[in-house]
């Protein structure tokens, strides 16, 4: 018999595909931009909403005529509206979010400072939430109908019903108050606090790291004390999430007919399930895991209020509280990029791992 | 009682509302079957039953101090769940805060996914730009994380629980507004809306009258999962002070107020939040009951 | 000694809906020969084979008087020892390579999984395997197949690579369940065409499902017809216009002759007692 054709797999792209992939990414960027100019809009209003007078804010009750109508010429104020918009917007690009009422300092500034303990929490409450998380799914969804399902589905359920902030009290009543397992509120217990101002060099902002580059490493276990129970209730709501959409994802991939084909081949069950299937569940999982990161950082607004983290959170509730509106919705804006961030990370990264995208 | 059945089995029913009937009875003994949803029906109803009767139901006034009763753990003096630092009944607050949460629920339920119902199904249907620039707008919303653009807008609304409600409702919106617009895509360009614009009519009574009610099912679907995450909001909202004032009974502000003696008074923090959970959980295993009875893409697994 | 001998195999699924039996009593031998089943869908020819590999799931079960497989019974064999069968003695071909083969595995991985998992060989010498399994379902270019992700092939290339994986160990027995039914018509005859080649160099034994009584008819010794999960009748291939059962007889009326009337094909007659069941 003669040999078949050429096999008919694809060639190397053409110089066309090239430049629609260029113009792909052109699309996606120029909808990020829409999308911040957008969020832009929405504080902006907000800003100019509040019945909180933004000059008498800085100067004072006792300012003179004078000096009110020079503040207000500085801030800008006596231009037409889509003029001052035009310059929050262009401010905002060069970083610039306006000055806290409360810290006199520029909020930029302020954000950066408080933002690596939101993100060191957040980021060990989702490690915590992936390593629980898939494999309560994946055992789950091996055994449907069975404790161990019905347990991580209650386990689920619970996570979707209970409020964070008061998940977060009764972890401290029972770990801190009554245990004595962990570390109570702030990041590290008063005696280290001002050991930790005088003698670790700020590098990332982030405690363990830092306590951990200077070699303190008591501070280092009593930062990790603390830090536990926070990143734990966190966690606990990420693990609910990525378990239950683990379970669902993992059941569809276990009935196609790959599985039955690597069974065939005699694979062992745990290598069909473990990496036949998983390999197919992470593909989806990208985004549920980007999400779960993202409504973290939401959660941590409550959270860090519990527990005194001095994050973005905490700063954003304290600014509220002192009508601070530049400092609260720069710490918005901040947040929503956040968002719009990891979305589009999370889209490029499933195009990484998923060959049928590209 | 039989023939009543019968009539709701009747294979080939006589009028359209035999056969809703019919449909509807089918789907409760579906709902029936599954005990996680009637639990989740019952903790509903019990709330309902607790918020009308709250008067009978509580055994003290929610608001009047009693200060020599300040304090007092579960179970003392005729205090079921103790009482806060005011003395007042910790289980009457609670009764009573059943009807500000259920205020909540109700107003954000009728409100959200009509706003967002309306977008979508108009973005929907008149495609091209009104599309683009809803889609947007809808977009751009769910940027937002919700419960930081709820503080940021009960910030210059001012606290209270109206202005709560508006600020999650303002936040809730886009999702629903996303599924009308996915359902109305669908249905858009089938047989049936021709018909109906043949017979002339506009657009406003095709999109009321022909567009809404099939994007009705999964919507309401949605709006029962999504209770559970505006309790959730809402008692955060109060937590920080920015939802329903003092003396109102509200359970995340009486959790918020139990902080101070979390160590010492830990029933005062303890039990609003067990209240907020239990209902939290009922919506959520009512939601998760409906979606399998009403939702025909989940049905027959 | 026959190879594979089966006798009253029943497969059963408890659902809710009640008791759904999917397999009632079918019983037959197979040596190094090639068995057709055909049935319509639904008959429970898939099933059949199927259970060969015990890959029925729960809430499936299978129960037979007898399964033995080369002298093993299958029916009380560990789930281990299930598993040495599966592969180097057992193998089957699916239906359609776009779901049967892992999409986000590169095919050179899959082809070579079970030489590196199973007999532990080394990387280089499983590559060198696997590229002489592609060159022996003709495939022109193995190299680049090796690297192409499944979802870059066609029908036709993806169930000659699905063959070669199956083949690769060298199983005694081969189960093709519909093989070329997703596949292009002017595909189908090349496929098939390798698929019989290897199987006859190799002297395997063959099982072929398929609800295409004439390639059935052409391609297989022996011909086992199925309806609602029985076997029917069970003929030689070369008999089969003899048959006597009013099932495959109807089956066989369905099918257009050059030549013969031309009126609307019969539909099947379901009246008889043999229907009753």
């Amino acid at each position: 018999m003669t040999r078949m054709t050429a096999p008919d797999i694809s060639s190397p792209r053409p110089p066309s595909q090239i430049a629609r992939r260029f113009k792909r990414v052109a699309s996606v960027v120029l909808a990020l931009f829409a999308t911040f100019l957008g969020l832009l809009l929405v504080t902006f209003i907000i800003g100019r909403v509040v019945p909180i007078d933004p000059v008498l804010a800085v100067i004072g009750e006792r300012a003179s005529q004078a000096q009110y109508e020079a503040a207000r010429e500085a801030l800008g104020l006596d231009k037409p509206m889509w003029q001052q918009f035009g310059i929050y917007v262009w401010n905002a690009l060069q970083g610039d979010l306006g000055q806290s009422l409360l810290t006199r300092r520029p909020v930029a500034e302020d954000i950066a400072r408080v933002f690596p303990a939101t993100l060191e929490l957040a980021t060990i409450a989702t490690i915590f939430g992936i390593l629980a998380g898939i494999p309560a799914g994946v055992l789950a969804a091996t055994r449907p109908g069975s404790w161990i399902d019905q347990l991580v589905r209650l386990i689920g359920l619970m996570g979707y019903s209970m409020p964070v902030f008061w998940l977060g009290l009764m972890g401290l009543l029972l770990f801190y108050g009554m245990l004595g397992w962990v570390g109570g509120p702030g990041r590290l217990d008063a005696v280290h606090e001002m050991m930790f101002e005088l003698e670790v060099r700020r590098v990332t902002g982030m405690i363990l790291i830092d306590t951990a580059l200077a070699g303190q490493w008591e501070m280092f276990r009593n930062a990790v004390s603390h830090i536990i129970l926070p990143a734990g209730v966190l966690g606990y709501y990420s693990m609910a999430y990525i378990s239950r959409m683990t379970r669902s994802f993992m059941m569809n991939e276990l009935s196609q007919e790959y599985i039955t084909t690597a069974r065939v081949k005699g694979m062992p069950e745990w290598r069909v399930v473990w990496v036949h299937a998983l390999k197919n569940v992470m593909v989806p999982l990208i985004t549920v895991i980007a999400l779960s990161y993202a409504n973290l950082l939401e959660g941590s607004v409550l959270t860090e209020t519990v527990f005194a983290w001095p994050g973005l959170g905490l700063y954003i509730t304290n600014a509220l509280f002192s009508a601070d509106m530049p400092a609260v919705l720069g710490g918005t804006v901040v947040v929503g990029l956040v968002f719009v961030g990891l979305n589009m990370f999370s889209d490029v990264l499933y195009r990484l791992v998923d060959p049928r995208a590209k | 009682m039989t023939t009543l059945t019968e009539w709701l089995r009747d294979p080939s029913p006589s009028s359209r509302a035999q056969a809703r009937l019919g449909q509807l009875w089918l789907g409760w003994l579906r709902f029936r079957r599954n005990p996680m949803a009637m639990l989740g029906a019952t903790i509903v109803v019990l709330l309902l039953l607790m918020a009308a009767f709250a008067p009978w139901v509580a055994p003290y006034d929610p608001i009047t101090q009693n200060l020599a009763e300040r304090l007092k753990p579960p179970m003392t003096g005729g205090h079921l769940m103790g009482t806060d630092e005011f003395g007042r009944d910790i289980f009457s607050r609670i009764v009573w805060g059943s009807r500000v949460t259920l205020y909540i629920v109700v107003l954000v339920a009728v409100t959200a996914p009509v706003f967002g119902m309306l977008i979508g199904t108009v973005a929907g249907y008149a495609g091209g730009w009104v599309d683009q620039v809803l889609m947007r707008i809808t977009d751009i919303f769910l940027a937002f994380p919700k419960l930081i653009l709820a503080l940021a807008l009960v910030a210059v609304l001012g606290p209270g629980i109206e202005n709560a409600v508006l600020a999650i409702a303002l936040t809730s919106w886009p999702p629903y507004a996303r599924v009308a617009r996915a359902e109305t895509l669908t249905v858009r360009n089938s047989d049936y809306i021709a018909a109906v614009q043949l017979q002339g009519a506009g657009p406003v009574r095709i999109i009321l009258g022909h567009v809404m009610p099939m994007c009705l099912s999964s919507v309401i679907i949605r709006v029962t999962l999504d209770m559970a995450g505006v309790i959730l909001t809402a008692a955060g909202l109060g937590f920080l002070g920015l939802g329903a004032q003092p003396p109102m009974a509200e359970w995340g502000m009486m959790i918020s107020s139990g902080r101070k003696f979390l160590f010492e008074q830990w029933w005062v923090a303890t039990m609003p939040g067990l209240a907020i959970f239990i209902v939290s959980l009922g919506f959520n295993l009512l939601g998760d009951g409906l979606r399998d009875v009403l939702d025909p893409r989940s049905a027959g697994k | 000694m026959s190879l594979l001998s089966v006798k009253n195999l029943r497969v059963t699924f408890d659902t809710e809906s009640g008791r759904v039996e999917a397999v009632r009593g079918v019983s037959f031998d197979l040596g190094r020969e090639r068995l057709g089943i055909v049935g319509e869908s639904g008959s429970g020819k898939t099933m059949t084979g199927r259970s060969v590999l015990r890959l029925i799931r729960p809430p499936g079960r299978i129960e037979a008087d007898e399964m033995t497989f080369d002298g093993i019974d299958l029916i009380r064999a560990s789930e281990r020892k299930m598993r040495s069968l599966r592969g180097p003695r057992i193998a089957m071909v699916m239906q359609d390579p776009k779901y049967s083969l892992n999409p986000v595995m590169k095919i050179g991985r899959q082809l070579t999984e079970g030489l590196r998992l199973r007999d532990r060989i080394g990387a280089a010498e499983a590559r060198k395997k696997a590229i002489e399994a592609l060159e022996a379902v003709q495939i022109r270019d193995p190299e680049r197949v090796m690297e192409a992700w499944p979802h870059e092939l066609s029908g036709g290339m993806g169930q000659r690579v699905m063959i070669a994986m199956m083949l690769i160990p060298n199983p005694d027995l081969l189960i093709a369940d519909e093989p070329t039914s997703a596949l292009d018509v002017t595909v189908q005859a090349e496929v098939l065409k390798i698929l019989d080649d290897l199987v006859k160099t190799r002297g395997m034994g063959l099982i072929f499902i398929s609800h295409d009584l004439r390639l059935v008819a052409r391609f297989c010794d022996r011909v086992l017809v199925m309806y609602k999960g029985r076997v029917v009748e069970e003929i030689e291939a070369g008999n089969l216009m003899a048959a006597k059962h009013p099932y495959t007889q109807g089956l066989l009326n369905c099918l257009p002759r050059i030549g013969g009337a031309r009126e609307p094909l019969p539909s099947l007659d379901r009246s008889g007692a043999w229907a009753e069941m």
